[in-house]
This record gives structure tokens, sequence and C-alpha cells, in this order.
């Protein structure tokens, strides 16, 4: 069927002097009755129409310079810090009226243009005949001669090595160009990622500090029910971007709960001081840092996806898309009362990824 | 690329045309035509291309409106870049924003706010940008749908499918990396989520997350990397797609709405020029202005608000841009499946509604006309649009797409929808992750039968003509509705659909048959030449010819006589 392309559609048609047009095609039982031929428009029909149309028309496009020179006026004119309340919005004068008299102007462009077309134009209907998408039969198969006496001409046929030998040329060039991409970042070796991703700066001895002030925190100011977001103390020594990507993954939060209302495994009975926990702040689904605090329930959600976490229960999973506890950040106190962590996080933190060894990790119900 | 045609206005042109005499006007386009042509051979073109036929329809601007947003995003990208900074470095914000003067940002986050506060109109072209950038992806998406639901895509417009399909998903990855460019704290949340995305493949994620992010996220490249993405890559393979894309329109012309006059070789409506340029040019500027006045009056992404990214802290109810909602609510509402195999971790419930969802997304939407086309056998050229209803099966699919697609968009906002509602968050993800499966199988059933509803309303009109609202009583007292014959075109238009070949078929495997069955044996047939007469000629005495005798194809369709129409009937 396809190389005859779209040569078998089989509408014959047949005008018949009224414009009805006769399809022997047994798909169409009913007979073409032609274009029909709409009645005149309004703006034809009443010139006083027609007039106020070209009036309107006229009247889109001379509008535009007024606006366009408000909006130079205005650019130069109006000072940023100047405010319009309109209802409940408040808006920069400077950019309101920018915009109003930027957008009204375009705007009436577009509609002066096409209600000109509407209104004002020729509005004859016209009819185009179609081709199919297909080339002729013919063409198509001088098209293939061409192609076949080109390919007489290179020799290939007796030369076939010059073909082969060509391709697999062309092939290997994708090694250098792949080559050349492999510095886009460093390789995530095992020994990289245990620098890496695969540990934070806490460890023995870091105090946990307020996440805004770098205050740190003494055990003592902790009320029962409450939460401090807390980083690590040597925070403070990263800057730009190596901020960012400690701060992405030492990020904790820190809460006070009453012990005989929580579970405490026997594996982590040294790692809290009076029912205050640490928590790693990053989500184990996606990475978001976790916030939202239920007090009564102890529980953790994350805004992002809603992953629920029990903090009274060594942070398992209780809801939502995450699958792993979130780690908890083993913390004592120091000679002063301070918080500190008596080492780095047991396993990695933040969202899964594909070498991670995920058998250590707490699941509801270790001891 | 396109053989020149005859243009069949040359014969139908009305033989009362003036004859032409050189005006003024053509004396003065005179020189610089020959100018031109003698250097282009441009007359050529715009013989061919000037007058070249475009239907009118509502539904062919949806497409218009994702390539003028296109155009904006253009002006208004451009615009942006004479300010913007795609550097991480760290600097002191010192702009005329005063509540964040001091506060150690980006300068990428810094120049944001620079454009935003301190160049003037530069909140004006960013909101714009944004704007339109939603938009681009709506008139994308709704341009998508009325080419689904109308058959646009069936031969010989596969090709120009699957170049929608690509542009489609180019589109959402362009939307992505603007999104962000600014750095700040709810793009950088954005950002942190796709480096969960891009770890979760099994085996190479942690190589690509390396690789993208230059080591460990957020590193230091990632803004100027997406940058590159955002203003030269991307656009610029959207460029080419959407330049392939106009000239197969072009040359395939565009497709029709049934209708009197309308056939699969030809096309009704107006010439390019000047009326296709005027509606369509207008309509680029109809699109400019109402983004700008959006632009204007419509707060989008006030990022001063957010403050820079910290990878620390987060805002409750953050979303991505409305596109990625559906992703976002399947990643929400997915089991917390991982599974862990010796020394490694397979994030099921991050890679399959994440990288899963969006690879099905994409390759559903590239092979369903291929799909359709083995399904039916049709391999005719299309050039005139079915109504919806007309394809019971196929629109049925695509409701039952567009169910899933909101379902999982629902689940994008199950923490707004919570709190507006006042219902619990938990609950509507359980529920959810039923309904994504049920909802879509139910939308299917309830739109094949609404459809084939609408299939014999159709032919209850084409039989019986239209009620007339005149009730009569008989000498026995029975009542009845006149009913009057309808016009020959609109009989026309309800009878153009494809017909499929009947069941049983020769020829196909039986596997092939249950297949078309399935797709379209619950179809009505269209009447035929002699039921339509029969119809015409028993008039209306209501004889309960309710046309349910017309339901399964592959009835008597041999052995039909030559039939006529009566021509009273119009």
């Amino acid at each position: 069927m396809s190389h005859t392309g779209g040569s078998d559609i089989s509408v014959r048609d047949t005008r018949t002097s009224a414009g009805t047009t006769r399809s022997d095609d047994e798909r169409f039982p009913v007979d073409n009755p032609g274009v029909e031929h709409e009645p005149p428009r309004w703006t034809d029909a009443d010139p006083d129409a027609g007039r106020s149309a070209y009036t309107f028309v006229v009247g889109c496009f001379a509008l535009v310079p007024v606006l366009a020179i408000a909006f130079v006026v205005i650019y130069f004119a109006v000072p940023q810090d100047v405010f319009i309340d309109v209802g409940s919005n408040h808006y920069m004068a400077q950019h309101l009226l920018l915009g109003l008299t930027l957008g009204l102007a375009i705007l009436l462009i577009g509609v002066g243009a096409v209600q000109w077309a509407r209104l004002l134009m020729d509005d004859t209907e016209r009819t185009e005949e179609r081709h199919t998408a297909a080339s002729s039969a013919e063409t198509r198969t001088a098209a293939i001669d061409i192609v076949y006496q080109g390919l007489q001409e290179t020799n290939l046929g007796r030369r076939k090595l010059i073909g082969r030998s060509l391709l697999g040329a062309l092939g290997v060039l994708v090694a250098p160009a792949a080559v050349l991409l492999a510095d886009l970042g460093p390789w995530p070796t095992a020994r990289v990622r245990a620098e890496t991703i695969e540990r934070t700066i806490w460890g023995e001895g870091v105090r946990l500090v307020n996440d805004v002030t770098y205050e740190p925190i003494l055990a003592a100011d902790l009320e029962i029910g409450q939460l401090v977001n807390a980083e690590p103390e040597n925070l403070q020594e990263f800057h730009g971007h190596h901020l960012q990507v400690e701060r992405a993954k030492a990020a904790i939060i820190v809460v006070r709960m009453d012990p005989n209302s929580i579970t405490i495994p026997e594996s982590r009975s040294s790692w809290h001081v009076n029912g205050i926990l640490s928590y790693s702040k990053i989500c184990t689904h996606v990475g978001c840092p976790i916030s939202l605090w239920e007090q009564q329930t102890h529980h953790l959600l994350c805004p992002c996806h809603q992953s629920t976490f029990d903090l009274g229960n060594s942070g398992v999973v209780v809801f939502g898309p995450a699958a792993r506890s979130l780690p908890q950040l083993p913390i004592s106190t120091d000679a002063e009362g301070y918080l500190i962590a008596t080492s780095d996080f047991t396993v990695p933190v933040g969202p899964s990824y594909f070498e991670r060894d995920s058998r250590n990790d707490y699941e509801d119900g270790d001891a | 690329m396109a053989k020149p045609a005859a243009l069949s206005e040359e014969r139908t042109v009305p033989p009362t045309e003036p004859e032409r005499v050189p005006g003024p006007v053509l004396k003065r386009l005179a020189g610089p035509t020959a100018w031109a042509d003698e250097r282009t051979g441009a007359a050529g073109l715009g013989k061919y291309f000037l007058r070249k036929v475009f239907p009118d329809h509502w539904s062919f601007l949806l497409g218009e409106i994702a390539l003028y947003s296109f155009v904006i995003l253009l002006l208004t990208g451009v615009f942006l870049t004479l300010w913007y900074k795609p550097s991480m470095a760290e600097i002191e914000y010192e702009g005329s924003y005063q509540l964040l003067r001091g506060v150690a940002v980006s300068e990428a986050f810094a120049s944001t706010l620079d454009i935003s506060f301190d160049i003037r109109g530069g909140l004006l072209m960013r909101q714009v940008h944004h704007w339109s950038a939603m938009l681009f992806v709506a008139a994308m998406f709704a341009h998508m749908l009325r080419v689904f639901f109308t058959g646009a895509f069936r031969k010989p417009r596969e090709i120009n499918w699957v170049i929608g399909v690509a542009l489609l998903s180019l589109g959402l990855i362009e939307g992505f990396a603007g999104y962000s460019l600014p750095d700040d704290l709810l793009s950088g949340t954005g950002l942190r989520f796709v480096d969960g995305l891009i770890r979760s493949i099994p085996v190479v994620g942690t190589w690509a997350e390396f690789f993208v992010f230059n080591g460990e996220f957020p590193g230091d490249l990632i803004i100027s990397r997406l940058y590159m993405a955002h203003i030269l890559l991307i656009p610029g393979i959207l460029l080419g797609l959407i330049a392939a894309h106009m000239a197969l329109l072009v040359y395939h012309k565009h497709t029709q709405y049934p209708g009197p006059g309308r056939t699969d070789k030809n096309v009704v409506g107006y010439p390019l020029y000047p009326i296709y340029m005027a509606k369509a040019g207008g309509f680029f500027f109809i699109v400019f202005g109402v983004t700008v006045l959006m632009g204007a009056t419509m707060q989008i992404n006030p990022l001063w608000t957010y403050g820079p990214y910290n990878p620390s802290q987060v805002t409750a109810g953050s979303q991505p841009d409305w596109y990625m909602g559906w992703v976002e609510g399947a990643i929400r509402i997915m089991p917390g499946w991982e599974s862990h195999i010796g020394g490694t971790t397979w994030s099921w419930n991050i890679f399959l509604p994440g990288v899963g969802l969006l690879t099905l997304l994409f390759v559903l939407l590239g092979v369903y006309p291929w799909v359709e086309a083995w399904l039916t056998g049709d391999k005719r050229e299309h050039h005139v649009l079915e109504r919806p209803r007309a394809n019971a099966t196929r629109t049925a699919f695509g409701v039952a797409g567009i169910t899933c697609f909101s379902l999982f968009m629902i689940g994008g906002g199950n923490d707004i929808i919570a709190v507006m509602f006042n219902l619990s968050l938990n609950t509507i993800s359980v529920v959810l992750r039923w309904a994504v499966f049920l909802g879509p199988v139910l939308a299917f059933i309830i739109t094949k039968r609404i459809c084939i509803a609408l299939q014999r309303t159709d032919q209850e009109r084409l039989l019986h003509g239209s009620e007339s609202g005149v009730i009569q009583r008989s000498p026995v007292g029975g009542y009845s509705e006149d009913h009057r014959p309808i016009s020959q075109g609109e009989a026309y238009t309800l009878t153009h659909h494809n017909e499929y070949p009947p069941l049983p078929a020769e020829g196909v495997s039986k596997r092939q048959l249950q297949a078309r069955r399935w797709f379209y044996g619950d179809n009505m047939s269209k009447p035929t030449r002699a039921e339509l007469e029969a119809a015409a000629s028993h008039g209306h005495d209501g004889d309960g010819h309710d046309g349910d005798g017309h339901g399964g194809n592959g009835h008597e369709v041999a052995g039909r006589e030559s039939r006529e129409l009566s021509s009273s009937r119009d």
C-alpha cells in the first residue's frame, strides 16, 4: 500500500451543474453540496456599519502612538519607589503603568489588524486543491534510480572496504566526543563518594549551633516539645558554594521530647541527652529540608512531598514516599553543657543513590 | 521542498474579475519586485505562497498561541540576558530591595533582583517572560489535545506529530531550566528535587549526578550550565524543530473540519495574503499584548519574598511550575518503595514516578499514530478532521489520559487542597493512589458511551431530521413530534467521517481482528444511501425507526444499488 502513497484516495468527483458533487465512493452516502456561500457581512450590507468598523480599526491604530508616548514619559518621569494600591494589590507604579501602556499598545495593533481582516477585507472563501503528500510514482522511481546510479558511480560494489572503513571511522569518532565530556565532574568512585556524599562536617565534639545566629545550644535551655534548626559550628569556616554543599548535608533539627513518651532502641541509648534528639534535616526522599514539626505526635513532615517521620521512634517513615528513616546524629553535652556531636552520621544523609549501602539504616523494630 | 502546485483558484476565479490595468500601485511595485526577483527568484515563491489558503477555526489558533509565545520568550529573554549573571559566586546584595541588603547571595540571585528593582521595565519583562513560558507550554498541550481529538495526527502528518511531541518535551525541560536560573529558595528546591531524581536512576544515577552538578549538589556550575541549555542549546533545537513543524504544515496544507464543500482533496478558507497576514499577524500582537498586560498586573515568582537559595530551608507549599505539577503529584503519592540489594539501593519511589512517568508519557504520545493505524488498518491520507465523537475509542483514550494527568496534578497540590478544604493530607494521598488507576478506566468507559450516544444522535438527525417542536395528535389519540429534514450540507457534514473496514475483515490476524473489534466495533455505522433515501421517503410517520438497527460495523455493505439522495431533502 505504501508505494502508492496517498493515491488510494478513491473519491471520484464529478461536478454537476448545480455545484453539487456526486461522489461514487460508498464511504460518503451524501452528495457534497459544495461550499455554501455565507450571507453578506453586516459591514458589507450596512454602509454605516462599514464606516463604524473603519473608524474602529483606525481608532485602534491611532491610540498606539498615544500609548507609546505615554510609555516613554512614564519610563523617565515616574520614580521607581512610588506605589499604587488597587484593592488588596500593591503595585510598583512605574512597573504597572509601563506594562499597561505597552500591553495596550501592542494589543490594539492586534485587535485593529484582526478586525480589519474580519470586517473590512474581502471575505470570499476560496477553495484550493490539495495534492497527496507523496510524489508521483515516476518521480519516486527516478529518485531511486539516481541513488542507485550514484552508488554505482562510487564503485562501492567492487571496493566494499571503503564504505565499511568509513562507517567504522565515523563510529569511532564517538569515543573522542564522549571522552571530552569525562571531566564534566569528578568521578564518584568509592573513594570520592566517601569524601563527598557519604560524609558531613559533623564529628566528635562539634558543637550544635542555631542555624541563623550560630549560637551554641545549651541543653538546659531546650524545653520539651521545642524544635531548633541547627548546623555544625564549623560550618562558618565555609563560604560560597562550599558552604552550600556542606549545608546541604549537615543541616539538622534538634528536638526535645519527654523520654517516657518516646521509644529509644538499645543501640541508640547513648545518642540523646535527656530526650534531646538530633536528626538530619535532609529528607531521605529527594533531599528537601524537613521542617514541619507536629509537636504532639512527634511527627516531622516534609513540605515538599509530605513524607512523615516519627522522631519519637528513631525517625522511621510513617507516611509518604520516603523509604528510609531519617539518619540520627549521636549527641552529647560538653563540659559547659552545650550540645555536641559525638561522631558524624553513621549512614549517608539525603536521598538514595545506586551505590548506597542501605543495610545499616534503622528500621522500625531494630534494637 | 514544496512542489509548485497549480492553484485551483485560477480556475475558479469568477470570470467577472476586472482586467489588470497596471495602476500606480502595480507600477511602483514592479521595480522592487524585479530587483528582488532577479537576485532571489522571490516572485515564484510569492506566487505559490501568498495566496495559500488556510481554513478558519478557533481551535487552529492554539498552535499559533504556542508559536507566538515562543517568539515573545525570545524577545523578552534576550532583554533579560543583558543584565542576568549566570554565576553562583557569593556576593553581598547591595541593590535597592531593602529587606535583603547585606545578605550573602549568589550573583545569579542578585542580578535577578537588579532586573526586578533597578532596571526600569525589568520586572515587567521578567514577568512577561515567565507568563509566556506558562502560556507556551499550556498552548502546546492544548494544541496537542486538539490535534489528538480531531485525528489530525493521521497520515500524512505522523512525523509532524512526533516533532510536536519532541517540542513539548523540550518545552518542559526548557521551562524547568529557566525556573532554576534565579537561584532563589524555590528554584533551588526544584534543583534539589532534580538532584534526587537523577540520583535515583539505577546503576548510573550517581555518575549522572556528579557530571550534571560538577560533583556534589549544588556544586558551583549548575546555574551556568543550565543557562547555556536555557538560552542556547534547547532554544536552538526548538527553533529547528519549529521550522520543520511549520514547513511540513505548509507542505501538507492545513487540515479542515468537515463541512459542505470540504473534502480530502481540497482546502477551503482564506488566502494567506492579505487575510491571514492580518489575522495571524494581528493575533501575534493580541497574544503579546495580553501577555504584557498579565506581566503588568499579575505577579509571578516574587523571588525576593523567598530569598536566596539555602539548602537547609524550604517553604511549605513549594510547587514547581504548573506543567511539572503532575510529575510532582506522582512523586508525592508514590508509596515508599525501595529495594536494597547487597550494597546497592534501587529507588523505585523516585525513579518510577519521575523518570518512568515522563518517559511513559512521551513514548505513548510518540507511538500513538502508529498504534491507531495498526488498530484500524487505515493507511489512507486524511485531511478532513474527525469530530471527537466519530472515533469513540480514541476520544475515550484521550479523556482517560487527561483524567490521569489531572489526578496526578491534584496530587501535586495535595498539601494546598488539604489546607483549603480542611481534609486529611494522608487520605487525599491514599485515595489518589487508587484514583490514578481507576479514574482513567472510568473516564474511558463513560466517554466512550457518551461518544456512541452522540453518534446515535447524529444518526437520528440523518434519518429522521431535526425536532421541530411541533407536537401532533393523531385521530387515535397518539402524540408525535414533527421532524424536519436537515440540510444537505449538514447531512454531508455528519456523514463525512471515516468508516473503518467492516468486521470480520479478511486478511488480518485473529489478534488484530480482536483489537479492531475493540477499537471500533461499537461505533455506529453511517447510514447507507438506500437507508437515507428510505428514511426520506417514508418521511415523518414516526415508525419507531430509532437508529438502533444500525449498530455494529460490517452490516449490509454488499449489494447496495446505485442510490441518489432525493434533492427534495434540502
